[in-house]
């Protein structure tokens, strides 16, 4: 018994030598303020979707941040251009990692090209105007300022020389990271995502250099809504790649000027949301907040193959102005987690026993019915269209950019009108190249009667500059029964 | 025969040589009027006064320097300009190639533009002057309430690279006066009377006289914003800063 006390004692003790001296080695600093830097370096910027690497345990340091203003053209979406302002070349500007108690040397500098004096407010900086006084600078010219990163978190950076609205609206922001003591735990993927409104002399999607709106984004009606400044900087071979099993970071940030993010994921669920940037975690969200001129991360295990749409759930953003993105995610199926579609089959509210009755008594009605006039066709087909098609393929024709192929004007449907009734009954999956633009999505089987599909095809190859076949329900018949 | 030829050569070589000394000046009729930083008690009254038609040209200043190579990028003082002086230039007295003779002269310092002009028994036009000529279109004296006006300049502001483009290559205002929007920005005698911290929200605080924009950026009219970048560039100057963008043009006094 005696013994067993001793033992203890000495094991206490020790526990107590060996935790006296970890205390030694790393001193917690209650200010931030006072934590000692050692050596310089220079800090990794990357351009988004990428970030630089994890702090690590690195001890403070004096970083040099180096950052170049560049007013440059760029493509907006497909045959549209925009003169973005930029910090580093990108929209939104380059990453800036540090971790708490650096102490950063900010050099920027305004390329001699430029136009426009410009300067940087972050949001991570403790002082009069986050940094802004202190770098305005003219073109051709550079100025370096200094601030030491007290809190950790992830912060939005901008421009904030007068119009502000009008700097930040052509793409003057980006994200610094401050990570606390000893790094943020490691995840498998880290990317940088930016949320951005823009306003055009023309409406979405009209071609050419498009010059800036000061009225509509007073009125705060963007004609875009974008992730990382442009239309499809995150879909198709630009889509944000993982493995199953990884778990994933990401840095969300939304410039604004104007809209406030609803920033989501469709088909995951965060596991764990630093709520507005800071040190409170939310768990299992769905959908998260965050304000123009703010930050959040996000993390989720992802645990099934697929690809996995990020959108501004405020949906007519996602779906008409661009603010989509997209997470392809490979590896092994769980069919316990997701088991995709198990069995399909006819629903009937009465029951089982009469299923074919309506079969066979529609067919009749279809047979019986003699072939519409063209005009009639149309009316009906446009109800149609607005019903079942516009969703996607839009009002006039034209589709989505990126994500659903144009009919109006189609060299892919012109070409084969077969094919097309048949991609309407059974539904469409894979690359197909329309107008010269890939697509790679799904279209799902339409479950709308053989006459419907011909009144509909009808319609859309006799608008908007189609070749005006003319579809037959007998065309659609025979399509259906494979002969 | 010959003696015509002669005579022609010597006129044009007279012509050319006046050219250069005198660039061509209109007269501007005085007047007050609100400045975009002004409020209704600061009102601006200009007199009389002629002002260049065009900004300096790349050519004018080339016979200058050779005439004062004092302002040559070897020879100018450290004090008087920045390490852009001229910089694009092929020696202290050629251009590239790429300049143009009758592109403005940019990338050069506000000591260099203030003397280029008393050398020439004019001035530099200041801040109130310079605005009280630039707020003409076309048509009328003050076009600043026109929403094509504010276009065009909002406009320019997007164009890369006019630098590089000819004077006159803009439209020719109310006072017969071309390119004072649309080319480059242009130096003013007084243009860090402007005290624009270039933390923009902070000149909003009225308790500051830094910068009495208060009542105008609280509006929302396109004016203000077109007017803003020029107050903002000029704010973020020194006198001894080159740029690429910036030239200048001379005024003169209407002595009676």
């Amino acid at each position: 018994m005696k013994q067993f006390k001793l033992s203890q004692v000495i094991l206490a003790s020790f526990v107590l030598l060996i935790t006296s001296c970890i205390n030694n080695k790393e001193k917690v600093y209650e200010n931030s303020a006072d934590i000692p830097v050692s050596r310089e370096m220079t800090a990794e910027l990357t351009s988004p979707p990428n970030v630089p690497t994890p702090v690590g345990r690195r001890k403070a340091k004096k970083l040099m941040v180096s950052m170049e203003i560049l007013e440059k053209e760029g493509t907006m979406t497909d045959g549209t251009t925009y003169n973005y302002w930029t910090f580093g070349g990108s929209v939104p500007g380059s990453f800036i990692r540090t971790r708490v108690g650096d102490e950063v040397e900010f050099t920027l500098s305004n390329h001699p090209d430029n136009k426009l004096p410009h300067n940087i407010d972050l949001h991570a900086v403790t002082g009069p105007g986050g940094g802004a006084t202190s770098s305005f600078v003219a073109p051709g010219h550079s100025k370096t300022f200094s601030f030491k990163t007290l809190n950790p978190g992830i912060y939005v950076y901008h421009c904030a020389t007068a119009p502000v609205g009008m700097h930040i609206a052509n793409g003057m922001y980006g994200l610094i990271l401050v990570e606390p003591e000893g790094g943020l735990p490691p995840v498998d993927k880290e990317y940088y995502i930016m949320q951005g409104d823009f306003y055009t002399k023309g409406k979405t999607g009209d071609p050419g250099l498009q010059a800036f709106d000061m009225q509509k984004a007073v009125d705060e009606k963007p004609d875009y809504v974008v992730f990382n400044g442009k239309m499809g900087s995150l879909t198709g071979d630009n889509a944000l790649t993982a493995n199953v099993g990884e778990t994933i970071r990401l840095f969300v940030g939304n410039g604004g000027p104007n809209l406030v993010s609803s920033f989501h994921v469709i088909g995951e669920i965060f596991d764990k949301v630093h709520v507005e940037g800071g040190s409170t975690i939310n768990e299992n969200v769905q959908t998260t907040l965050i304000p123009a001129g703010g930050a959040a991360i996000v993390e989720f295990r992802v645990d099934v193959p697929g690809t996995f749409i990020l959108v501004d759930h405020s949906i007519f953003r996602a779906f008409n102005k661009g603010a989509l993105g997209m997470l392809k995610v490979s590896g092994e199926e769980n069919k316990t987690i997701y088991a995709g579609v198990v069995q399909e089959g006819i629903y009937h509210p009465e029951g089982g026993t009469i299923q074919t009755m309506p079969n066979n008594g529609k067919a009749n009605v279809e047979e019986s019915t003699s072939e519409k006039s063209l005009a009639e066709k149309m009316e009906s087909g446009k109800k149609i269209f607005m019903q079942t098609c516009f969703a996607c393929h839009q009002a006039e024709g034209q589709g989505i950019p990126n994500a659903f192929p144009p009919l109006a004007k189609s060299d892919y449907l012109n070409a084969d009108v077969n094919r097309a009734i048949g991609i309407v009954l059974k539904g469409k999956t894979g690359e197909i190249t329309v107008n010269g633009a890939k697509y790679n999505s799904v279209m799902t089987a339409q479950s709308i009667s053989n006459s419907e599909i011909a009144d509909v095809l009808t319609y859309v190859y006799n608008s908007w500059g189609n070749n005006k076949t003319n579809v037959t329900t007998s065309q659609v018949d025979k399509v259906r029964s494979g002969k | 025969m010959g003696l015509i030829l002669r005579l022609t050569i010597c006129i044009i070589i007279l012509n050319v040589s006046f050219a250069f000394c005198q660039s061509k000046m209109v007269s501007i009729k005085g007047g007050s009027y609100i400045p975009l930083y002004g409020r209704d008690s600061l009102k601006v009254t200009i007199s009389d006064f002629e002002m260049d038609v065009y900004p300096v040209t790349n050519q004018e200043f080339l016979e200058f320097v050779k005439q004062h190579p004092t302002w040559q990028r070897s020879q100018i003082k450290k004090l008087f300009a920045d390490n852009s002086y001229l910089i694009n230039w092929k020696s202290d007295t050629e251009l590239n190639d790429s300049q143009l003779l009758k592109a403005p002269i940019t990338n050069i310092s506000w000591f260099v533009a203030k003397d280029y002009c008393e050398c020439q028994g004019k001035r530099l036009p200041t801040i109130d002057e310079w605005e009280y000529v630039a707020m003409a279109n076309k048509t009328v004296a003050d076009a600043r309430k026109l929403e094509s006006y504010n276009k065009f300049i909002l406009g320019w502001y997007e164009k890369p690279k006019t630098f590089n483009n000819e004077i006159g290559s803009t439209f020719k205002n109310y006072w017969h006066v071309y390119d004072l929007h649309g080319l480059v920005w242009e130096w003013t005698l007084d243009f860090n009377s402007v005290l624009l911290s270039g933390e923009s929200r902070k000149d909003v605080d009225k308790d500051t006289d830094l910068f009495c924009g208060s009542a105008a950026i609280g509006a929302t009219d396109l004016m203000n914003y077109a007017a803003f970048m020029r107050y903002a560039i000029r704010g973020s100057l020194k006198a001894k800063y080159s740029m690429k963008n910036l030239g200048f043009r001379c005024v003169k006094d209407i002595i009676n």
